[in-house]
């Protein structure tokens, strides 16, 4: 028998906005525990929550990025359970009216198109972090409490691991690109739970899924999904039946373990939020929002193969993470060529950021340093040779390339005054490769050309030497 | 509609209550008797009528993205019953939780 | 201090005159709390140090003629709370719970100066209505010590009845204001809602609740509402209506108001002496040059279920952060995080809470969502519209506060529905958001009858109007309770 597999995603982000979600206390990572909340983040008697309308414009941003329906008759919904890291035993969320509805995105796998349905999508709160410790308690930290996330359901349109490794790629990067979230994995600021099930080819009914939940890493998400397709086929095979249960992906092992079989669905007794007004979403709200949203990565490498003469690869690289392209754009618009700024970000400063295990945004270079170096390539300032040196300078130091050159004396030597008087001591004192040159000997040049340019340290341009020297050869 | 004790019983861990054998018979005894003084809303006819949930003029109040310090956690820890070097701490989750 | 002989404006009199130091007045008001307190039972806890160091300070800088408040002592229900001031809603789950900020109609009146001289009791959590529920001690009505003060602003009520202060603040979720206002024959205002910020209120159903003044006459009471209206920012559900002077035109002039009177709050089920009382109140207003018509109200008697399913289930979500871990109550014996919650919250609340949070929780299980809450929410618009309805015709609706004078101690608190059903007459006003007030109209058996008025939304103004004429034209604001008064 031959299966084909379902793969649900839902992917929480968690936004950049300056305030949380429904109290003014700040979004902040890496501060020390429990400094960073208020009365309303902990649930204290009395106390309401606001909605932060930033985070609604964000939700909104990203809903139309991923061509989502706006809902415009909008309120929030409480999702009761409790949690200590949970302080109002509710979570505020969407459930009946999601801030985006019917989106989709496209991903490519072996070079296949498909675009991939999104069911819907709802703003809501981050809970805060609890630590369990092996001296049987439990510590509670409620700083991320509040936290705006956007919570992003596919629909059942993904059907195997390597397009669920897409998806989450291609949602990452146009998440990014709507400057909502930096989307950082490490941080946790992306969250996946996915759920898998398989049905026999041709079969009109899903099978029967499990659930992998707070995946946040891609390759976890690849990899669980995998092995949890088999071993769906692999049970269904032997005459076993799949239960609605909950599984851990384990890393060691490449395998899915379980957790807990569901009995039954979980009864949150969602209800309209009662403390917040309903919200109504007009059309020029919606377009006041489409506008604020940056060019998206599909438009940027457009423009960058037709009008910057970019090929179709390297524009697909530099568009892969907002961070990159929006360097490359301001190197070029520091008046750097836009050719010669796509091959240095792709090779030296890719190569760097790999050996270093650095970020480009943890390097010390900036875009105007990069397009400042590579002008002063173009005008010969320095050579390429040279260019080497300076640019382990300004991405390991911040230092200003000009003016670095110019203090180490890097500057290119392309005075015919300074340079002749050094060519004709040369030529004199290697008579035998002048008289070789003189019978036809091209391999005199390269040989007089090496001794010019250890004589300047270097710094000669090979260009003008050139010249010069053929110059002073045909002379003699 | 009646209720019965384990249905009473369900509600009750959903809600985090616990009731001993005696209160559970009360209980549901009373529950029955308020279930059946609802169960006169069925007859009113609400077919296409809009549910109310809230009975503000306020509609689409919301507050701009200005972030606030926070509250001092000192402050924020005088109620808590017990708490260690800035975390609130509580007995051990026998179970993962549920949730992100 | 004799509260019965004082009303704000002339407390205020002798304040700015310096012929009573608040100082004095604060003491005198501790010596009426002390020598009645302990029949009545309004306080729960008392913030005598506070509030002499309070009255000193004020006496130092002087009261100023333009802030009639300044210097006046307030009872305050335990659900609003007040920093530093242990605010325990009457619950066991909250009672050593030391709030560290104040609830922004305790902001307002701060800022007005006026002084807090304790905490009053309630049923737990505001569930209730005859204060029983209280998990710390029962208050007695001021006009009978055998009969219950109302509720759940039981504390609140009797507390301005029986003289020991001139003014309280009270919430009102289904009736807790105007109920045991009209048990005690005083004068208590359930805001429009939106109208007073909820921020700081312990919430016991969001959609539901305000908070609102109780005081013995109508200006006293416009005084106080004045005080402590106007959008807040850090309540959504506030709204930025202007907030008029509802003193300004209090001038018992109402010729030509329409009034209606609803059919269903007449019927069998209101006792005969309390159908008088009103009847003879229609005839006042008649005279005072009113109109008055009789109207219906068809979904009214809906009104009970539609809110026990709505209350119930926005108090089981609202009740839920009781959970031991970050204030309140934590059961000792425990070895997990499940005894954590369990065992806290049941040793921390009382039946009449569990019962609510059950029925809350039932009501939004997956299973019975529908055919409860949203059922419940259909019939709370029908409700709404009936109210649109009159109120398009009319400017005020007139009718009992409650269908009884106060029940003895210890007579329905084991009968839910007995105790539900009191609150019949004031529900739908709650749950449309309407502003209504409860005023005295007579007495039965020595108890006080109240009479309600309800308005549009917002129109706090027409309804305060009314209960002045009304007030001028009678002397049922004059009794005093036969337990006061003569001390």
């Amino acid at each position: 028998m031959n299966f084909e597999t379902t793969i649900g995603l839902e992917v929480h982000i968690e936004m950049k906005t300056n305030s949380k979600a429904f109290s003014a206390a700040p979004v902040k990572y890496g501060v020390e525990q429990n400094t960073n909340t208020n009365v309303v983040d902990w649930g204290f008697p009395g106390v309401l929550p606001t909605i932060n309308k930033g985070a609604l414009e964000y939700g909104m941003r990203a809903a139309l990025a991923l061509n989502c329906e706006i809902t415009k008759d909008i309120h929030f919904d409480r999702k009761n359970y409790f949690y200590p890291d949970n302080p109002k035993a509710y979570q505020i969320t969407q459930s009946q009216t999601p801030i985006g509805r019917n989106g989709w995105l496209e991903i490519e796998v072996d070079g296949k198109k498909k675009k991939i349905g999104i069911e819907e999508m709802h703003v809501e709160e981050d809970a805060g972090k609890n630590t369990h410790n092996p001296d049987g308690y439990s510590y509670v930290d409620l700083n991320r409490q509040g936290t705006p996330l956007i919570e992003i359901v596919s629909k059942p349109d993904i059907a195997s691991a390597d397009e669920a490794y897409a998806y989450l790629v291609r949602l990452r990067q146009i998440i990014q690109f709507t400057g909502v979230s930096d989307v950082k994995m490490e941080e946790g600021s992306m969250r996946a739970d996915v759920n898998v099930s398989v049905r026999p080819i041709g079969s009109d009914k899903f099978g029967t899924k499990t659930e992998m939940k707070n995946l946040n890493s891609f390759e976890h998400v690849r990899k669980g999904t995998q092995y949890e397709a088999k071993r769906q086929q692999r049970v269904l095979l032997s005459g076993g039946e799949i239960q609605q249960e909950t599984r851990r992906f384990d890393e060691p092992s490449g395998e899915t373990i379980l957790m807990r079989v569901k009995e039954g669905a979980s009864d949150y007794r969602y209800f309209p939020e009662p403390d917040i007004p309903p919200i109504h979403i007009s059309n020029d709200w919606i377009e006041e929002v489409r506008k604020s949203i940056p060019e998206m990565p599909d438009k940027r490498r457009e423009k960058y193969v037709v009008s910057w003469g970019i090929p179709e690869y390297d524009a697909g690289v530099l568009t892969q993470t907002k961070e990159m392209s929006d360097f490359f754009e301001e190197t070029v618009a520091n008046g750097a060529d836009a050719k010669l700024a796509a091959n240095w970000l792709m090779g030296e400063v890719n190569a760097y950021m790999n050996a270093n295990k650095l970020e480009l945004l943890d390097t010390k270079l900036t875009p105007e340093h990069l397009a400042s170096m590579i002008k002063l390539i173009e005008d010969g300032t320095i050579s390429s040779k040279i260019a080497k040196k300076v640019f382990q300078e300004i991405i390991a130091n911040n230092s200003d390339p000009k003016t670095w050159v110019e203090e180490k004396g890097l500057v290119q030597l392309s005075d015919p005054t300074v340079l002749e008087p050094i060519i004709e001591t040369i030529l004199d004192n290697n008579e035998k490769s002048v008289d070789d040159f003189k019978n036809g000997k091209d391999r005199a040049i390269g040989f007089l050309v090496g001794q010019i340019m250890k004589e300047t340290h270097g710094k000669a341009n090979p260009k003008v030497v050139n010249k010069l020297l053929m110059g002073s050869l045909k002379k003699r | 509609m009646a209720i019965s004790a384990s249905e009473v019983k369900h509600v009750a861990s959903l809600a985090k209550l616990a009731f001993t054998d005696e209160e559970l018979q009360k209980f549901t005894g009373q529950m029955d008797d308020i279930i059946g003084m609802v169960q006169q809303l069925s007859e009113v006819d609400t077919e296409g009528v809009t549910v109310t949930t809230h009975v503000t003029d306020a509609i689409g109040v919301m507050r701009e993205d200005v972030a606030v310090t926070g509250t001092a956690r000192e402050e924020l820890m005088k109620n808590v019953p017990q708490h260690q070097d800035g975390y609130i701490k509580v007995p051990a989750i026998i179970d993962e939780s549920e949730e992100a | 201090m004799d509260y019965f002989k004082q009303d704000l404006a002339s407390l205020h009199n002798l304040l700015v005159k310096k012929e009573l130091s608040v100082s004095d007045l604060t003491n005198a008001t501790f010596d009426n709390i002390e020598k009645r307190d302990r029949k009545i039972g309004a306080f729960l806890n008392l913030n005598k140090e506070e509030a002499l160091k309070k009255a000193a300070k004020l006496d130092e800088i002087g009261i100023s003629a333009d802030n009639i408040l300044a210097g006046i002592p307030l009872g305050i229900k335990d659900n609003i709370v007040t920093k530093n001031l242990v605010t325990t809603a009457a619950s066991k789950m909250l009672e050593n719970f030391n709030p560290i900020y104040d609830a922004t109609v305790m902001e307002k009146l701060n800022a007005l100066q006026t002084i807090t001289v304790g905490k009053t009791n309630m049923d737990e959590f505001a569930m209730g209505g005859s204060t029983e529920s209280s998990a710390f001690k029962l208050t007695k009505n001021a006009w009978n010590q055998t009969k219950v003060p109302g509720g759940s602003s039981g504390g609140s009520a009797a507390a301005v009845a029986s003289g020991e202060v001139i003014a309280t603040l009270g919430s009102d979720t289904g009736g807790s204001i105007r109920q045991p206002a009209a048990y005690n024959g005083i004068v208590g205002v359930k805001p429009t809602y939106g109208r007073v910020s909820r921020y700081g209120l312990i919430a016991f159903a969001s959609s539901l609740d305000q908070i609102g003044p109780l005081t013995r006459n109508v200006k006293d009471n416009a005084i106080m509402l004045n005080a402590i209206s106007g959008m807040d920012p850090r309540d959504s559900t506030s709204s930025n209506q202007a907030v008029p002077d509802f003193v300004a035109k209090l001038d018992g002039d109402i010729k030509g108001m329409k009034i209606a009177v609803p059919t269903e709050y007449m019927g069998e089920g209101v006792a005969p002496e309390i159908r008088a009382a009103i009847k003879q109140a229609i005839t006042t207003f008649e005279k005072l040059g009113a109109t008055v018509d009789e109207v219906s109200l068809p979904h009214s008697k809906y009104g009970v279920p539609v809110y026990y399913i709505i209350a119930s289930s926005e108090a089981s979500s609202n009740l839920q952060r009781f959970d031991g871990i970050r204030y309140g109550h934590r059961a000792n014996d425990v070895r997990n995080l499940e005894d954590v919650y369990v065992k806290s919250r049941s040793e921390g609340f009382g039946d009449e809470v569990k019962r609510r949070i059950m029925l809350g929780t039932f009501s939004l299980s997956a299973g019975t969502y529908d055919a409860f809450f949203k059922k419940a929410a259909q019939v709370r618009t029908l409700i709404c519209q009936d109210f649109a309805n009159v109120f398009s015709d009319y400017d005020l609706i007139l009718g009992p506060t409650s269908p009884t004078t106060a029940f003895g101690i210890g007579e329905d608190i084991n009968d839910p529905i007995t105790m539900y059903m009191n609150d019949i007459l004031t529900i739908p006003v709650n749950l449309a958001g309407l502003p209504g007030m409860s005023l005295p109209a007579g007495f039965a058996d020595g108890l006080p009858i109240g009479m309600q008025l309800i308005a549009n939304r917002f129109d706090e103004e027409t309804m305060y109007r009314a209960g002045y004429a009304f007030e001028q034209a009678t002397d049922f604001h004059k009794e005093i309770p036969t337990f006061g008064g003569q001390d």
